[in-house]
C-alpha cells in the first residue's frame, strides 16, 4: 500500500524534520515570551528578519554562523522593540505585535530591495550543509532521516532541551514562569518583573528570528518575499497545542512536520483529482483544528496579555 | 525614569492632535530608510507630496486607494472597539470579492438596479460569514480569535487561487488565473469621467457615518462599547456579551467584505489573486491613528492612502523601493501607539532616585 | 521590652497621590521582639505606608532606616527598591497574596533567593532549611504542593515562611486576619507571638479592635494619613481606640425589629461550579423583609453562590424557584437578565471588575441593567435626554460625589462606585437583594451607608442576601446566619442563637450535624 511505504521511508521522516524545524525555534522562542506573560505576534515580522538578515550577512561574506547571529541579532532587535512597547509602558500585546510585524516585515523587504534594487531571482548562496557524521549517516533508516540534517536542526533540537532545562531546573527558569503567572510573585522577592520580562521576549524573538534564517541558510538558499508564509503565525497556534511546554512544543512541531511531509507525498499521488491549493490550505487549517481541540483545556499563563505596573496588587 | 499619572478626559484637540503627531513621526522616520537608499529627502518627500495631491488625476487615486482603507479601517475599529481580535480583515476581503463576482458575472442576469444591491450584499454576506466562525470558536469554546483570523487569511486566499485556476477561472482569459468580468450593469458607477474614482467610495463614507451612529447613539453601539470596556461588568450587568460579539463580528466581516466588493466592481471589474496590496492589515493601521473612531478613519484612511500613492510616485521618479510606503505605515502604527500613552496619561520624567514612585494610579487607569 | 534595640525607624514619611495625601508625616519606630499594630480603617493610609516601607511606593519625603545586620546601626533604606528592603530583612505579608499559583510552595520561597544566572538551583539545602525552619515556627505547609491547591490559611504560612527564609528582622502582615476563621487567627497570632519571643519584629495591620488588643504590645493608630496615636497595648480600651481611629462617633445603623414575611427565594439541592469553587445542595430559603446571612471564609463557594443568583452560573442540579416560579431550569450562565427581570438586585462583590464599567460615564452605568427599556430607548436608539436626567436624580438621591453624570465612572472612589451600583440595583424596587461583600474596602462613611441602604430594603420587605466575611457585619445585620464551608452550606439559624465561636468554628468546617443533632 502507499501510505505504508510512504511511512516507511527514510526520506519521509528526513523531510518531517526538515519542515519542523524553523517551527521548533518558532514555537520554543513564542514560548519563551508567553512564559513571561507576554504574547509576541511580531513573531511573523521577526521571521521574516531573521531570513533576511542572516541571508544578506551571509551574501555579504560573513560566513554561515555569522549570519546565524545576525539573525538572532536581527530578532532581538525586533523583539526588545515589542519588549519596550508591552512590558514598561505596558501597551496592548496585540497591536503592538502586529505593529512589530509590520514594520520587521516591511524593512527586510526595504533593505533587501534597496540593496539588491534590480535583481528578478535573487542572488544565491551556499547554504548549510547536512551533516554527514561518518559511520551514523550509514545507519540504516535512522541514519538518513536524522543524519541528512543540517547543523541548524541540530540547533533547534539543543534549544529545546536547553529551553526545558533552564525553565525547569534553574533559578532563571524558576522567575521566567512565576512571573508569566503573577508577577507580584516575582516583585515581593525582589526581583525586576521588567527586567526578566523584557529579557524573555528579546531572547525569545532571537530564537523566532533562528526560524527565519533555517529557511535562507538552510531549507532554501536566497530570500523571496513571502517566504515566511504564516509560519510565524502557525507557531503561536502550536504553542497553545503545546500547553507551553518544550517537550510538547517539539512533539508538536514533529507532528505537523510528519503531517506536512505526508501531504506532500500525498499530492504526487492524488494531486490530480484535487487541486494543489488544498493541500497548500492544510497546514493553517490543521493549525485552526490543534487550537480548537485543546481549547477547552488551554492553561494559559495566568498573567498572559495584562500588563503589570508596580504597585499594583 | 517615566512615571505615568491618568488624564481625564482627553481634551478633543489632544485627541486630533497626537495620531497627527504620530503620522509626522512617522514620516520624519522615513528620513532615514529615505537617505540610506541615496535619494535627497526633501525632494522625495516633495514627489510624494506631488504623487498624492500634485493633480485632480493624482487626488482621485489617492480617494480611489482610501476607499478600501476606509472599509477595512472600519471593520478593524468595530471589531477593536468590542475588543474582539479581528485580524483577518484581509480575507474577509478576498471573499467578499470572490461573492461579488460569484453573483455578478452572469450567473444572474438581472437589470442593475437589482444586481448591482445584490453583489453588493453578497460581498458583505460573505465577508461576514467568514468572520463568524472565529467570532463562534471565540464565544463558544474559548478558541483567541487573533490567530484563527490570522490563519483564515491564508486559507481563503488560497481558495481564491483554486476558484480562479478552476471554476471561475474566466475562458476567455487566456489561460491567467482571474474571473470572468463582472457584468456592466452590476459595476459600481464612476464618479469621475476619465478617474478610476467610484462608487464604493459613497458606500465607504456612508459606512463610515453608519458605524458612528451605531456606536454612539444606539443600544448596540452601547452595548459594544461595554463589552470591549469590561466584558465582566457588562455580563453582571445582564448585556448580551455573546450576542453583541456576534453582531461585532458579522459587522466587521461584513465591511471588510464591502472593501473587496469595492475593489473588484469599482475598480478592476473582475477578480485575481493580487486584489489587495494588504488592505487589511493597513487598515489596523487606520483604525489604530484614528483611535478606533469611525469618522477619524476616514481622515486616517486617507493619510495612509496618501502615503501609498505618493511613495509609488516617488518610487518611479527616484528608484527608491516603494515598500517604503509599507515602512512608513508600520511607523505610524507604532508611533500612535507610543503617543497614545500621551493621551491617556500626562508623562513626568522624574529623578531616577525617585523613580520607581508608583504608577499605581495609571494602573487604576488600565484596568 | 525598653531596653531591646531599635531594628526599624520611619521618619516623617509623607506620600501625596495627587491632591490626596496618603500619609501625611508619619513616624514611627520598632524595637527588636516587639509587636506593633497598625490600626486605621480603610484609606487611612496603613497600606500605602507598609508600602512604602517594603520599597513598593517612593515616600514624597522622609526616610525609612532599618538596623545593619552586622553593626544594629539604623541604616537609610534606598527607596523604590523592595530588594533593598528584603535584604535589610524587611518581610512582608501582602493582604493580597503574591504567590505563583503554577508554583509549588518551595519555589515560591526559592524563587529571587539565588542568582538568576546560576546553572542550577540549590533545592535539597533550602528544603533542609525550610524544614528547620518550619519546626521552630511550626508553621508547616506541604512544600511541594501547587500553591494553586492550598488554602487560604496554607499560602498565608507560605508567605510568613517566605519572609523567614530570608532572615526578615521586620514581619509586616496586612490584614492578616481577614481571610481566616477566629480560630486560624488564633493560631497566627500565637505563631506571631512566638516569633516574635525569638527576636523577630513584628507590625501587622488591622481595623478589628479585639485582635489588635489581644495580640500587640504597643498600637499606632493612623487616621486620614495621619498618625493620631502611638501607645503601649496595655491600658488601651476599645471605645478610646475606635475614637481614634475614626474621629467622630459614627452611629452605625442597628437593624430594628422587623417580622419576616411570607417565603420569597428557595433554593433546593443547588449544586454549581466546579473545582474547589463549587456549591453543592444546598438548601436555603429567603423571606421577604429579613437579612440572610452567609457567613465563610474566603474560598469556600460563595463566589459560586453569588454568580448563580446572579445569573451567570448554571444551576447544575437542584432547583431555585421565586415566588413559585422555576427559575433554576432558565439559567445557563448568560442570564443576567433573567434575574434582574425576575426582580434581583445584585451588588457584585469585586466592583470595579464586575459593578462599572469604569471607562463609560456615569450615566451610562446607571443605566446598564436596563438600557433595552422603553424607558431608555426608542427603536434601539439611546434616549439621551432621559438617561441623564435619571442619571442627575440618583446622583442626587445617592449622593454620589463626581462632577457631574457624564465624568467616566473609574474616575470616582471605591465608595462612590458602590453607591451607583446601589442606586442602579435598588431603584427597581428589587424583591431579592443580594450583597456579596458590600462594604469591603470602604471605609466607616460609605459602610454606613451600604448598611443602611440594605435596612432599607429589607424594611421595604425585600429579602436581602449578605454575603460577608466580616462577622461583625453580618452579626449586627442578619435576622439569621447560615455558614457556607467547602460548598456546602449550613442551616440558617437566628443570630440572636449564635455567637461568634461558634460561627468560627463551623466556618473552620466543624460540622453542623453535630449542633443540630444537640439542637434536635
Amino acid at each position: 500500500m502507499d501510505f505504508l511505504d510512504i511511512f516507511l521511508n527514510a526520506n519521509f521522516w528526513a523531510a518531517s524534520l526538515r519542515i519542523a524545524t524553523p517551527l521548533i525555534f518558532g514555537v520554543i522562542g513564542a514560548l519563551v515570551c508567553e512564559r513571561a506573560g507576554v504574547l509576541n505576534l511580531g513573531i511573523e515580522g521577526i521571521f521574516t528578519a531573521g531570513a533576511m538578515a542572516g541571508w544578506m550577512a551571509v551574501w555579504l561574506g560573513a560566513g554561515l554562523w555569522g549570519g546565524v547571529a545576525v539573525a538572532a541579532l536581527a530578532g532581538a532587535f525586533f523583539g526588545l522593540i515589542h519588549a519596550i512597547l508591552t512590558v514598561p509602558l505596558g501597551l496592548s500585546q496585540h497591536v503592538s505585535g502586529i505593529g512589530v510585524t509590520l514594520f520587521a516585515t516591511s524593512l527586510s523587504y526595504f533593505v533587501y530591495r534597496t540593496a539588491l534594487p534590480d535583481v528578478s531571482s535573487p542572488p544565491r548562496i551556499e547554504p548549510f550543509k547536512p551533516l554527514d557524521i561518518p559511520g551514523l549517516s550509514d545507519l540504516p533508516f535512522i541514519g538518513p532521516a536524522l543524519f541528512q540534517q543540517t547543523a541548524l536542526t541540530f540547533l533547534a533540537l539543543f534549544v529545546v532541551a536547553a529551553t526545558a532545562f533552564v525553565l525547569y531546573r534553574t533559578p532563571l527558569g524558576l522567575a521566567i514562569r512565576a512571573v508569566g503567572d503573577n508577577p507580584s510573585a516575582v516583585e515581593s522577592q525582589g526581583l525586576s518583573v521588567y527586567g526578566i520580562r523584557i529579557g524573555a521576549v528579546v531572547a525569545g524573538s532571537a530564537l523566532m528570528a533562528l526560524g527565519g534564517a533555517f529557511l535562507t541558510m538552510s531549507a532554501f538558499d536566497a530570500f523571496f518575499f513571502g517566504m515566511v508564509n504564516g509560519r510565524g503565525w502557525i507557531c503561536i497556534a502550536l504553542t497553545v497545542f503545546a500547553s507551553w511546554r518544550p517537550g510538547k512544543a517539539l512533539l508538536g512541531a514533529l507532528l505537523f512536520g510528519a503531517f506536512d511531509a505526508f501531504q506532500v507525498r500525498l499530492q504526487t499521488d492524488v494531486g490530480s483529482f484535487i487541486p494543489g491549493q488544498v493541500f497548500l490550505m492544510m497546514p493553517y487549517i490543521l493549525s485552526i483544528a490543534a487550537l480548537i481541540l485543546v481549547a477547552r483545556k488551554a492553561d494559559y499563563p495566568r498573567a498572559l496579555l495584562v500588563p503589570y505596573f508596580r504597585g499594583q496588587r | 525614569m517615566i512615571r505615568f499619572e491618568p488624564r481625564e478626559p482627553a481634551s478633543l484637540p489632544r485627541l486630533i492632535l497626537i495620531p497627527v503627531a504620530a503620522a509626522l513621526i512617522a514620516l520624519l522616520l522615513a528620513a532615514l530608510p529615505i537617505s540610506a537608499a541615496g535619494v535627497n529627502v526633501l525632494e522625495a518627500y516633495g514627489l510624494m507630496g506631488k504623487g498624492a495631491f500634485g493633480s485632480l488625476f493624482s487626488f482621485t487615486e489617492m480617494l480611489t486607494r482610501a476607499t478600501p482603507l476606509i472599509l477595512t479601517g472600519l471593520a478593524a475599529a468595530l471589531a477593536f472597539r468590542a475588543k474582539l481580535w479581528n485580524i483577518g480583515a484581509e480575507g474577509q476581503l478576498y471573499a467578499g470579492a470572490l461573492a461579488a463576482v460569484a453573483v455578478g458575472t452572469g450567473w444572474i442576469d438581472a437589470p442593475g438596479v437589482i444586481l448591482l444591491p445584490l453583489v453588493v450584499f453578497a460581498g458583505a454576506l460573505a465577508g461576514g460569514a467568514v468572520m463568524l466562525g472565529p467570532t463562534l470558536l471565540k464565544t463558544r469554546l474559548g478558541v483567541d480569535e487573533v490567530v484563527t483570523t490570522l490563519l483564515l487569511n491564508f486559507v481563503i486566499l488560497l481558495f481564491v487561487q483554486m476558484m480562479l485556476e478552476g471554476p471561475m477561472q474566466d475562458p476567455m482569459g487566456m489561460g491567467w488565473p482571474q474571473s470572468e468580468p463582472i457584468l456592466d450593469q452590476a459595476i459600481l458607477p464612476k464618479l469621475m469621467d476619465r478617474m478610476r474614482i467610484h462608487g464604493g467610495l459613497i458606500i465607504a463614507l456612508a459606512a463610515a457615518l453608519a458605524i458612528h451612529i451605531l456606536l454612539k447613539r444606539t443600544v448596540w453601539g452601547f452595548e459594544i462599547r461595554a463589552v470591549g470596556e469590561n466584558a465582566s461588568a457588562a455580563a453582571h450587568a445582564g448585556l448580551p456579551v455573546r450576542a453583541t460579539f456576534i453582531r461585532v463580528g458579522l459587522l466587521s466581516g461584513a465591511l471588510a467584505g464591502l472593501a473587496g466588493v469595492g475593489e473588484v466592481a469599482g475598480l478592476k471589474g473582475y477578480l485575481t489573486a493580487d486584489l489587495s496590496p494588504g488592505f487589511g492589515y493597513s487598515g489596523i493601521v487606520v483604525a489604530m491613528l484614528a483611535g478606533l473612531n469611525p469618522i477619524g478613519v476616514v481622515v486616517a484612511a486617507l493619510f495612509i492612502a496618501s502615503i501609498f500613492v505618493g511613495a509609488d510616485s516617488m518610487s518611479r521618479a527616484t528608484g527608491v523601493s516603494n515598500y517604503l510606503a509599507d515602512l512608513i505605515v508600520a511607523m505610524a502604527l507604532i508611533s500612535v501607539l507610543v503617543s497614545g500613552l500621551f493621551l491617556r496619561f500626562r508623562i513626568k520624567f522624574i529623578r531616577p532616585h525617585a523613580a520607581a514612585a508608583s504608577t499605581q494610579a495609571a494602573s487604576q487607569e488600565t484596568k | 521590652m525598653p531596653s531591646a534595640p531599635t531594628v526599624l525607624q520611619l521618619d516623617q514619611i509623607t506620600k501625596r497621590f495627587g491632591s490626596f495625601t496618603a500619609n501625611d508625616a508619619v513616624s514611627l519606630s520598632l524595637k527588636k521582639g516587639e509587636i506593633l499594630a497598625l490600626l486605621g480603617e480603610n484609606g487611612a493610609g496603613k497600606t500605602t505606608l507598609m508600602n512604602i516601607l517594603f520599597g513598593h511606593y517612593v515616600a514624597d519625603e522622609g526616610t525609612v532606616s532599618v538596623a545593619d545586620r552586622s553593626s544594629g546601626a539604623l541604616t537609610e533604606l534606598p527607596p523604590g527598591q523592595p530588594h533593598a528592603a528584603l535584604e535589610a530583612g524587611v518581610g512582608m505579608v501582602h493582604q493580597h497574596f503574591t504567590l505563583a499559583e503554577n508554583l509549588s510552595a518551595l519555589d515560591n520561597i526559592l524563587l529571587g533567593t539565588e542568582p538568576l544566572f546560576s546553572a542550577r538551583s540549590a533545592r535539597a539545602k533550602g528544603r533542609a532549611r525550610l524544614v528547620d525552619l518550619m519546626q521552630r515556627s511550626g508553621l508547616t505547609v506541604d512544600l511541594d504542593a501547587r500553591i494553586s491547591t492550598l488554602s487560604v490559611g496554607e499560602k498565608q504560612r507560605v508567605e510568613i515562611l517566605k519572609a523567614l527564609y530570608r532572615d526578615a528582622r521586620v514581619l509586616v502582615l496586612d490584614e492578616p486576619t481577614a481571610v481566616l476563621t477566629p480560630q486560624e487567627s488564633d493560631t497566627l497570632f500565637e505563631t506571631l507571638k512566638t516569633l516574635a519571643a525569638e527576636g523577630l519584629a513584628i507590625i501587622f495591620i488591622s481595623h478589628k479592635l479585639d485582635e489588635v488588643i489581644a495580640s500587640s504590645d504597643r498600637i499606632a493608630v493612623l487616621r486620614l494619613g495621619k498618625l493620631v496615636a502611638d501607645q503601649p497595648t496595655a491600658g488601651s480600651t476599645k471605645l478610646q481606640l475606635a475614637e481614634l481611629m475614626v474621629g467622630q462617633t459614627v452611629t452605625l445603623s442597628s437593624r430594628p425589629e422587623q417580622a419576616a414575611g411570607r417565603v420569597l427565594l428557595t433554593l433546593q439541592g443547588a449544586s454549581a461550579g466546579d473545582g474547589r469553587a463549587a456549591i453543592h445542595d444546598i438548601d436555603l430559603a429567603l423571606n421577604s423583609g429579613e437579612i440572610l446571612g452567609i457567613a465563610g471564609v474566603s474560598g469556600n463557594g460563595q463566589a459560586t453562590l453569588a454568580r448563580l443568583l446572579s445569573g451567570l452560573e448554571p444551576l447544575r442540579k437542584g432547583s431555585l424557584t421565586l415566588e413559585e416560579r422555576d427559575l433554576g431550569r432558565t439559567l445557563h450562565g448568560q442570564s443576567a437578565r433573567t434575574m434582574i427581570e425576575a426582580g434581583f438586585a445584585r451588588i457584585p462583590e469585586d466592583r470595579h471588575k464586575d459593578g462599572i464599567v469604569g471607562a463609560m460615564s456615569i450615566a451610562e452605568n446607571l443605566a446598564i441593567e436596563t438600557i433595552r427599556a422603553p424607558q431608555n430607548q426608542r427603536f434601539g436608539f439611546l434616549k439621551f435626554g432621559a438617561i441623564a436626567e435619571r442619571a442627575r436624580a440618583a446622583i442626587k438621591a445617592y449622593d454620589i460625589r463626581c462632577q457631574g453624570e457624564r465624568a467616566a465612572a473609574r474616575l470616582l472612589s471605591g465608595g462612590n462606585i458602590q453607591k451607583i451600583v446601589l442606586a442602579r440595583t435598588l431603584e427597581a424596587n428589587p424583591k431579592v437583594v443580594l450583597a456579596a461583600q458590600p462594604s469591603r474596602g470602604l471605609d466607616v462613611g460609605a459602610t454606613a451607608d451600604v448598611h443602611r441602604r440594605l435596612l432599607d430594603a429589607r424594611a421595604r420587605g425585600a429579602g436581602v442576601i449578605l454575603i460577608s466575611e466580616d462577622l461583625d457585619e453580618l452579626m449586627r445585620l442578619s435576622d439569621r446566619i447560615a455558614v457556607i464551608h467547602r460548598g456546602r452550606l449550613g442551616p440558617a439559624e437566628a443570630t440572636e442563637t449564635l455567637d461568634r465561636s461558634t460561627l468560627g468554628l463551623r466556618m473552620a468546617g466543624h460540622d453542623h450535624a453535630a449542633d443540630a443533632g444537640e439542637a434536635a
